[in-house]
Formats: C-alpha cells, sequence, structure tokens
C-alpha cells in the first residue's frame, strides 16, 4: 500500500497516512486530484479504478471515503477488506463511529491506524489483538498523564 | 480537551478568511507554548499543530518540538511526539537525522508499547542512514521472545530492504524461522518479509523454496480449520494470511516444476473449497488464481482457474466481475482458447453502467474476436458502439476498424462495417485512420458506387463528423461521376445534381464545424470534380479562387496551386496526377503534388482521366 486517504464528500481530508517517501507538494496535488477523481463516481460503480500508475481502492462508509493506492501485485478484494477492518476498529473503539469521533479524536484514529498496518501492511490480522493493545497503550497514557504526587514528583515513590 | 476547543473554533468560522485567522491565532499561541518547555499540556500542544497540518496549514516549526516529545521519557508524549514525526518529518529533513537516537533507545526500552513506537516510526519514515545505523537492532529484535514486538520487527526489516536491498542479507535467516512460529501476526509479518526479500533479490528464491512445504502446511491448517473465531472473516480463516501465503507461493512456483509440484494440490484444494460467497472468500480465489495461472501447473488445474473466473464474471458483486475481467485479459493470449468459452458472459459485460466494467469488457471482447466469430462479435461490437460512453468511443472505433480488417468475411461486409463506424460515429474516429479508411475503399473497386452513395446521404444530414466529412469529400471527389449517374444497385435511387454535390462540399467549406483538414479535402475534391462534370465548371473555378485568398494558409497555397492548373495548364487539368511518387514532381507542378503529401490525413491518390487524347 501506498497510502490510504479518509476524506468527506465536501472533499475535507480526515487522515492521511503514506507509506512512501513523497514531498510535501507532491502529497498535496496527489490528494486534490484523487479527491476530485473518487468524488466523482456514481454510487453504483465499481470499487476499482485505476490512477496514474497506481490501482485504487476506494469505498464510502456514512460520510467518509476510505481510499487507498496499492501496487500492481497487490490484491484489490482483500483490500477491501483491510479497509473493511480498519472500520471495524474504530467502530469499536468509539462506540458506533462516525465522521466526528475521527475529526475530534484524530490521533487516536492514527494510533489505531499504526496498530494495525505498518509500512502499508497488516500487523495483526486479529481484531482482538489489535484492540487489546490500543487498549493497553490508551491506559499506559492515562497513567502517565495522572497527578503525580509530590513524592513521586522527587523520585521517592 | 484542550485541542477539542481548537477544532470546535476553527469549524465555526463561515469563510477561509476567518479559518485563516482563527488558524493564525492559534498557530501563534502554540509557537509560544514551544517555546516556553513547560511540561502540562505539551501533548495537546503538539495536537492541535498536528490538526492545523492536515488541515493544510505549514507546520514545519513543529519538527523540534516532535524530536523533543519523542525524548521524553513520559509515554504520552512519546506517543504523540512520534505521531507528529511521522507526519511532519520525513527522510529528506535533517531534523529526522535527529531522532535517530531516540528511537534506537526506545528500541531496546523495557515497555513494548514504546518499542513499538519506534518500530513503527522506522518503519514509516525511516531514511537509508537511519536503516543502516538500526538494521543489527531489528534483527535482534526478529529472535525477541515476544510476539507483539516479533511481527512489528518483521515489517520494520521490510521497509528496511526496501530502503536498502543489500541488507536484506542480514534477515534471511531469522526470516525462515519465523515461519515455525504461531502466531498469526508474526506469520504474516514472515511471509510478508520473505516475499519482499525474495522480490528484492532473485537470489534468494533457492533458498526459500525450501520453505515451500511449511507454507503448504500453513496453508492446510487454514483451510481445513474448524471455525476460529479470532480470526474467522465471514467464514473464511485468517483471509489475510491466506492471501499472502498464495502470493509468497506464485513467486517461489514461478519457473520451477519442483516448487509448483509440491504446490498443486493445495491450489485445487483452496480452489474448490472455498466459499466465494462474500469478498474475502473471493479475495482468496482470486489469489489462488492468480497463482495457478503464474506457476508451472498442470492443465487441469488451469481450466479449473478459468472457470473461476468464468463464475466471477456472473457474480452480482460489481467489483469481482471487474477483477475477473483484469485477470482474463493477463491471459487471453496464453489461454486464449479457455478464454474464448466464456466469450458469451464477457460480452453481456459490455452493458454493464459502470464505465471501468464497460472498458475491461470492451479489451477482452476485442481480445477474442477471431475468424470464426467475427459476424456475431461486430453485431455485438456495433451495438456497443451505440451506447458507447465518450471516453471509450475513439479506442471503440479503433480496435473494431482493426477487428474488421483482420477478420473481414467479405470485402462488402467489410466497407459495411466502416461505413456504420464512420456514420454513427465518425466524430470519434481517430483521424490516423482516415487515410486507411480511403486505401480499403479504394481496393474495393466493385463497391465504390454504393459507397459513395451512402456516404453523400450520410453527409448530407451531418457534416459535423470530421472523419465522415473527408472519407465522403475524398470518395465524392474520385467517384463524383458514379454518385452523378443516379442508380447504384443495393441503393434506392436518388437523383443527384452536379449543383447538389457542389452545395455540400462548399456547406463543408465554409462551415465553422470543419476542421482545417476537412475544409482541404472538400477542396480538393472540389476540384478533382471539375474532370468528372460539364455544367458547373465556371463554379468550380470561382470557388477556387476565392479561397486563393482564404486565411487559412494551407487552404489557401491549395486552392492557389489549384487555380494555377486552371489558368496555365487547363489542358493538362484531366492528366494530372496526384501522386507524391510521379514523374509530375519533378516538373513545374510538383508544388501541387508537395501540397498534397504535405497533408498527412489525405491519402494521396490518382485522378484519373476524362478521356485520352
Amino acid at each position: 500500500m501506498r497510502f490510504m486517504l479518509l476524506f468527506s464528500r465536501q472533499g475535507k481530508l480526515r487522515l492521511q497516512k503514506w507509506y512512501t517517501a513523497t514531498a510535501e507538494r507532491d502529497k498535496k496535488k496527489m490528494v486534490r486530484e484523487l479527491m476530485q477523481v473518487v468524488l466523482a463516481r456514481k454510487p453504483k460503480m465499481c470499487s476499482f479504478l485505476e490512477w496514474r500508475d497506481l490501482k485504487i481502492v476506494y469505498k464510502r462508509y456514512a460520510s467518509l471515503y476510505f481510499c487507498c493506492a496499492v501496487e500492481e501485485q497487490d490484491n484489490e478484494l482483500i483490500t477491501l477488506e483491510v479497509i473493511h477492518r480498519f472500520v471495524e476498529l474504530l467502530d469499536k473503539y468509539f462506540g458506533s463511529v462516525c465522521e466526528l469521533d475521527i475529526i475530534f479524536n484524530f490521533e487516536k484514529a492514527y494510533f489505531i491506524l499504526d496498530e494495525f498496518l505498518m509500512g502499508g501492511e497488516i500487523q495483526d490480522t486479529s481484531k482482538k489483538g489489535v484492540l487489546k493493545a490500543i487498549e493497553q497503550a490508551d491506559l499506559l497514557q492515562e497513567e502517565d498523564e495522572s497527578p503525580r504526587s509530590v513524592l513521586e514528583e522527587m523520585g521517592l515513590a | 480537551c484542550p485541542e477539542n476547543e481548537m477544532i470546535r473554533v476553527i469549524r465555526s468560522a463561515r469563510t477561509q478568511g476567518e479559518e485563516r485567522g482563527v488558524i493564525q491565532r492559534e498557530c501563534a499561541a502554540i509557537r509560544a507554548q514551544f517555546r516556553q518547555a513547560d511540561s502540562g499540556g505539551r501533548s495537546h500542544n503538539l495536537a492541535k499543530l498536528l490538526y492545523v497540518h492536515m488541515l493544510g496549514y505549514p507546520a514545519h516549526f513543529g519538527q523540534m518540538e516532535c524530536v523533543r516529545m519523542i525524548a521524553s521519557p513520559r509515554y504520552s508524549e512519546k506517543r504523540i511526539g512520534y505521531l507528529g514525526a511521522m507526519m511532519l518529518l520525513d527522510e529528506k529533513q535533517d531534523a529526522s537525522l535527529l531522532i535517530t537516537n531516540s528511537i534506537k533507545n526506545d528500541l531496546s526500552h523495557s515497555s513494548q508499547y514504546i518499542q513499538s513506537l519506534a518500530l513503527c516510526t522506522l518503519a514509516c519514515m525511516g531514511s537509508a542512514e537511519m536503516c543502516r545505523d538500526l538494521a543489527p537492532e531489528i534483527e535482534r529484535l526478529l529472535k525477541a521472545s515476544n510476539s507483539y514486538i516479533k511481527k512489528k520487527a518483521a515489517l520494520c526489516a521490510v521497509h528496511i530492504v526496501r530502503k536498502i536491498p543489500e541488507l536484506g542479507e542480514l534477515f534471511t535467516p531469522s526470516a525462515h524461522s519465523l515461519l515455525s512460529d504461531k502466531n498469526h501476526g508474526v506469520l504474516h509479518g514472515a511471509v510478508v518479509l520473505i516475499t519482499e526479500l525474495c522480490e528484492r533479490n532473485p537470489g534468494n528464491l533457492d533458498e526459500f523454496r525450501k520453505a515451500v512445504p511449511e507454507l503448504v502446511q500453513i496453508m492446510k491448517g487454514l483451510v481445513t480449520s474448524g471455525y476460529s473465531p479470532e480470526h474467522n472473516v465471514a467464514g473464511i480463516s485468517d483471509p489475510f494470511l491466506q492471501v499472502r501465503v498464495l502470493r509468497l507461493l506464485r513467486i517461489l512456483g514461478r519457473n520451477n516444476d519442483e516448487a509448483s509440484d509440491a504446490m498443486n494440490d493445495l491450489l485445487a484444494q483452496v480452489a474448490t473449497n472455498t466459499d466465494s460467497s462474500k469478498t474475502a472468500g473471493s479475495a482468496v480465489l482470486y489469489e489462488t488464481v492468480l497463482t495457478i495461472m503464474d506457476i508451472k501447473s498442470e492443465s487441469g488445474l488451469r481450466v479449473l482457474a478459468v472457470n473461476i473466473l468464468g463464475r466471477f464474471l456472473l457474480n452480482n458483486d460489481r467489483n469481482i466481475r471487474y477483477i475477473s475481467m483484469t485477470s482474463l485479459q493477463k491471459i487471453v493470449q496464453t489461454d486464449h482458447t479457455a478464454v474464448q468459452r466464456h466469450r458469451g458472459t464477457i460480452v453481456d459485460c459490455l452493458k454493464d453502467q459502470d464505465a471501468s466494467v464497460k472498458r475491461r469488457a470492451l479489451e477482452l471482447s476485442l481480445a477474442l474476436v477471431s475468424a470464426a466469430n467475427i459476424r456475431s462479435m461486430m453485431k455485438e461490437l456495433l451495438r456497443f458502439l451505440s451506447t458507447c460512453p465518450p471516453e471509450l468511443r475513439s479506442h471503440a472505433t479503433s480496435g473494431i476498424f482493426n477487428a474488421a480488417e483482420r477478420y473481414a468475411p467479405s470485402q462488402r461486409w467489410h466497407i459495411d462495417t466502416i461505413l456504420h463506424v464512420l456514420i454513427t460515429a465518425g466524430g470519434d474516429v481517430r483521424d490516423e485512420t482516415v487515410p486507411n479508411l480511403i486505401q480499403l475503399i479504394s481496393v474495393a473497386s466493385e463497391l465504390h458506387c454504393y459507397t459513395v452513395h451512402k456516404l453523400y446521404r450520410a453527409l448530407i444530414s451531418d457534416i459535423s463528423q470530421q472523419s465522415l466529412v473527408q472519407v465522403a469529400c475524398w470518395c465524392i471527389g474520385e467517384y463524383g461521376d458514379l454518385l452523378l449517374k443516379g442508380d447504384c444497385d443495393e441503393i434506392e435511387p436518388m437523383q443527384v445534381t452536379e449543383d447538389d454535390v457542389l452545395d455540400v462540399l462548399e456547406t463543408i467549406l465554409q462551415s465553422h464545424m470543419s476542421s482545417p483538414t476537412s475544409r482541404g479535402f472538400a477542396l480538393t475534391a472540389i476540384m478533382k470534380l471539375s474532370t468528372r462534370i460539364t455544367n458547373n465548371i465556371d463554379r468550380i473555378r470561382s470557388v477556387v479562387s476565392i479561397y486563393g485568398s482564404c486565411i487559412d494558409v494551407e487552404l489557401q497555397q491549395r486552392a492557389v496551386e489549384y487555380n494555377a492548373l486552371f489558368k496555365k495548364y487547363d489542358h493538362m487539368r484531366y492528366l494530372i496526377i496526384f501522386d507524391e511518387d510521379s514523374d509530375i514532381h519533378q516538373s513545374g507542378i510538383c508544388s501541387l503534388a508537395r501540397t498534397e503529401s504535405t497533408h498527412a490525413q489525405e491519402h494521396t491518390t490518382f485522378l484519373r482521366f476524362k478521356n485520352t487524347s
């Protein structure tokens, strides 16, 4: 996978993850172009299209488009399943996830994505496994942020 | 949460200008906070900046803050710091080098979640230098006892191999041993790593072919295992892992009989037993088909694979139909007969609503045309042409012409096909095909009368389709006498006078719809008619002289030379041969011939004698 984009019907970018080194300027250009192409598609059309030298796999969930660019050798059908898995993870985490959750908790969405995919490849094929790891990481973060006692601050407890 | 407040404020901005104002204020505040270096709220501050960055505003002033945060002992700060690094830093920036040390330290941190952050970041934006530096550490982690870390180290190794293929040597030994792990995440990572190692360095293939039996076992385990809640997707046990294993098998089995043999039974089993009612199963089947077709499989297995693709063509899910046709396109040359069996279904897909599916169906249909099916296929293709989406039309017309030329069962059929396309889709016929079409028409001598009549009739109702106009003008110029004679075997008789013909040619000359090339064709046709008609020479002469001062330089040049023909060389007008190879090239009239040849669109030809003297 080269990159994944999440954007709304109004063309607002909600998440972008790039798995290859790309200049900022080029990223902006590609995002703009691709959003235009995908947003012009009609509802009943195929989830796959060819764009530049890449294969694009996209799916719309409510108000958000999930759009991945994959290489020639990648399996488009399994990419649809990858997208779906990501949506399921978000849904389990936020509880009936909607676009607003992604907007106001974008770092969390990234954390979940980064626990699920690395370098564009799946890290853990078990939904439970990914969610458990996120839960543990969140706990660690909470402990970290909770107020420390004076003794703790002094390193004495 | 402070960043939520900021997000709310930004979203409530009613104009782009207002938003920019809010962003400017917020960024100023963020910058001030960065400078303060107080520990409370640093994560929230950076998070705010990352949101601003996502909206498209510059955020480079946050790069150093990311570096600082990553070095913090607190998990919450590291977490957002690393995220910031992945969003704001890329390997081209100097700041990215500064985090190498932090990453190195965090890779051996006692908390696996911190190790995870470092691994993820390295895999996301690690430069070649960083990769070289940290590769030994990653190799060590590949052998770590913790599967949570192992699976991440494997994918990090994939990134390193992509950046510096030679470092693959470092990971080769461990990669193989990872295949005996029971954890699916580790297995998946191992398979991806081995795939990358083989693709980057074909020298590794021999070594990893030894793993084929293990891979086959893994697949067998997945396919025959009972329901496993943890990995089940729509009745398929870990389709993600299955797809990757199948892909690796493809690479290992390619061009190698032994490896291909070893996986033959497994592939047959997967192909037969996988339930394709949902996408997950279809994804596995699809990968299986790709593998079967790419390795040295038995012919029975190949037929099985093509039949799966044929079944996919009938699937209700458009995505699956599309995938099927993409695959069929890849094998239509090598497995032509097998694909021919599904021709009917493929042709049906020409009627699909989706333009991508239509495009695929068109490609495949054209590839499947043969001498045996040309008549029925052409019927379908012409039907398709009438409802074809605009972006496919010129490709369709070219494909149809090619097919017609290769397999035309008779000259009459061929001419009819050409005429049909010109008349119904002449506006989409590519300019380059016009000379060829003219050539084909000119050799079908018994059909000249028929052809010129049909084209004339099409022309009088529509002069907007340029290719039609050009071919029709050429024919009228050449065979105008046949048109004027009035009778033709296969066509209802129609009285055509010299004035009628000159009318339509002049209309084309004057129309703003006509391209310069078309106008050139029309003018030449008028000129050629001067040798075939008797009553309107003066009319022709005046048209030609008018265009002698035409703004269009090409047309003007043409007209001037034709004018010369009338004035100085009238007695030779009948004998002029518009042929770039003729002797006339050498004489004073050669400029005319040159004009003909520079008009690349126009196919040069003889002016036939009207009478010999």
